[in-house]
């Protein structure tokens, strides 16, 4: 099974906002609404202060709450893969995943149902990256195989530091952050 | 310093200061809920008690209340739910993880049921309302299945009562796990909430006997029902606090919500005060002879319940593990 993830360089990135536009316009995400968003966190004390700029969208949990709290199924896990996707004809707009999720990823859809990040699968069939990542200028953002070694993913995972956001929550999220 | 900006915009549930997803029809739901749980537990407990004269409410005229709170509470919930055309969907799985569709299996099992109890005592009860019901579904050709129902009920009322007890218990205990199920909000995400709730629902159907009964002896009974179960909400809630206090640090964030943040006041003076410590000392008192507006303690003790999911719910929804 594939076990897909991302790798995102804090290094490289600018915060130019190319992923969320692509992200909208691929997805046709509507106004107002948003599957991946761009976070600056500043720490630190003038003047050793020290900046860093996320891509941040849904980790695509290894343990997830958003599935486990679904009352219909339709918050599920694409087969053969690990992409965490919602069947809008399941969905009743409940918001038990909406709430479940401690990155606040997911949202309502003007129609009602519940929407969020799906790594693009419909382009990953098609053996091409995530809208977001393929359009970013600094190729900040890395998309691939994580049971792959050999994967792009794989090999910058071995050879930098990196982090996950709020590992503490407990849901084993796939996106990295290289530091 | 640490200073976080979003500098695109994140999701529509954040652009009110905090996130917010659910909003006055989930607790709505909740309280409904418990206090259906409640009404079921005291109709089918008093079903098995020898002497029912003097307790004609309890024992009789209650259950009519529990389908129709229970469908009040079914509205405030479809009412919640954005996708409304697909709310059959919830029937058409059993996810074993989501305390939801435990929830909404749960509700399926105690309409019948709760239509049985009622029919069990339905004759004596409510005379009227049985030959109402009876005249239109013979304009139907029903009343003979109607009839036998009622038979079937009467006959089997402590079986149909036995089997009552433990669905409207999960009933009650439902309407806090569905909440503490939710380790990403950790104000909720304490295992407290089920009996808490599930105390909280049997304190609120307690209080609506109060309200409603005119006979001393059941009065006076209830009342002491009440007192105990007050203390336990009580207990509960200290035991929910400490439960937050010595977590980890993201619970202790959470818990200054009510020690100092924002809803300290309303914590404190709505549900601890008002809807806890007053009504108990409000009904020690009258137990004690003292002459009290009988409907003031039991009514503190329902809006109480009402605060108490209300305020719970926003407070799980103002603290999370991200701060965005």
């Amino acid at each position: 099974m594939k076990k897909y993830g991302m790798v995102i360089d804090t290094k490289l990135c600018v915060g130019c906002g190319a992923c969320v536009v692509a992200c909208k316009t691929e997805n046709d995400v509507p106004e107002g609404l948003h599957r991946d968003w761009l976070v600056e966190e500043v720490t630190g004390k003038f003047p050793n202060l020290h900046m860093e700029i996320r891509s941040e969208r849904c980790n695509h949990c290894s343990d997830t709450p958003c599935v486990s709290s679904c009352p219909t199924g339709a918050s599920h896990i694409k087969k053969g893969s690990n992409i965490v996707k919602v069947d809008p004809n399941k969905c009743t707009g409940c918001q038990a995943c909406v709430v479940s999720c401690p990155y606040n990823a997911r949202f309502v859809m003007p129609e009602g149902y519940v929407s969020k990040c799906t790594f693009c699968d419909h382009r990953v069939e098609k053996g091409e990256s995530p809208a977001c990542a393929s359009v970013c200028p600094t190729h900040a953002i890395v998309f691939g195989d994580l049971n792959n070694p050999m994967s792009r993913v794989s090999r910058l995972l071995r050879a930098r530091k990196f982090k996950t956001i709020i590992p503490e929550a407990g849901t084993d999220p796939n996106v990295y952050y290289l530091i | 310093m640490k200073e976080i900006t979003i500098t695109t915009n994140k999701i529509s549930n954040m652009v009110d200061g905090h996130f917010h997803a659910w909003g006055w029809e989930v607790p709505l739901y909740l309280f409904l809920g418990g206090l259906t749980a409640g009404i079921l537990i005291i109709t089918a407990v008093m079903a098995f008690r020898k002497r029912q004269d003097g307790f004609k409410l309890s024992a009789g005229k209650l259950s009519l209340w529990a389908p129709i709170i229970l469908s009040l509470g079914m509205i405030s919930l479809f009412l919640d739910i954005k996708h409304k055309l697909f709310v059959w969907r919830f029937y058409t799985a059993f996810e074993i993880t989501s305390p939801m569709s435990w929830g909404s299996w749960v509700l399926l099992l105690i309409y019948p049921l709760s239509f049985l109890l009622i029919l069990a005592t339905i004759r004596e009860s409510y005379p009227g309302l049985f030959s109402f019901v009876n005249k239109f579904l013979s304009a139907l050709k029903l009343d003979v299945l109607f009839k036998k129902l009622t038979e079937f009920s009467e006959k089997n009322h402590k079986i149909i009562a036995g089997i009552t007890i433990p669905f409207a218990i999960t009933l009650g205990i439902y309407t806090g796990i569905l909440l503490s199920a939710f380790g990403s909000r950790p104000f909720w995400n304490s295992s407290m909430l089920g009996p808490l709730f599930l105390v909280s629902g049997l304190s609120s159907a307690v209080a609506m006997v109060l309200i409603l009964s005119n006979e001393n002896e059941e009065r006076s009974l209830f009342t002491k029902v009440d007192i105990a179960l007050l203390l336990t909400e009580g207990i509960f809630i200290l035991l929910f606090l400490i439960g937050l206090a010595t977590s980890s640090a993201q619970y202790k964030a959470a818990l200054t919500l009510i020690t100092g943040g924002a809803l300290t006041p309303s914590f404190w003076i709505f549900i601890v005060m008002f809807g806890l410590f007053i009504p108990l000392l409000l009904e020690l008192l009258e137990l004690n002879g003292r002459k009290i507006n009988p409907k003031l303690a039991p009514a503190l003790v329902i809006a109480g319940g009402l605060f108490l999911r209300f305020i719970i719910v926003e407070a799980g929804q103002m603290n999370s593990w991200l701060p965005y």
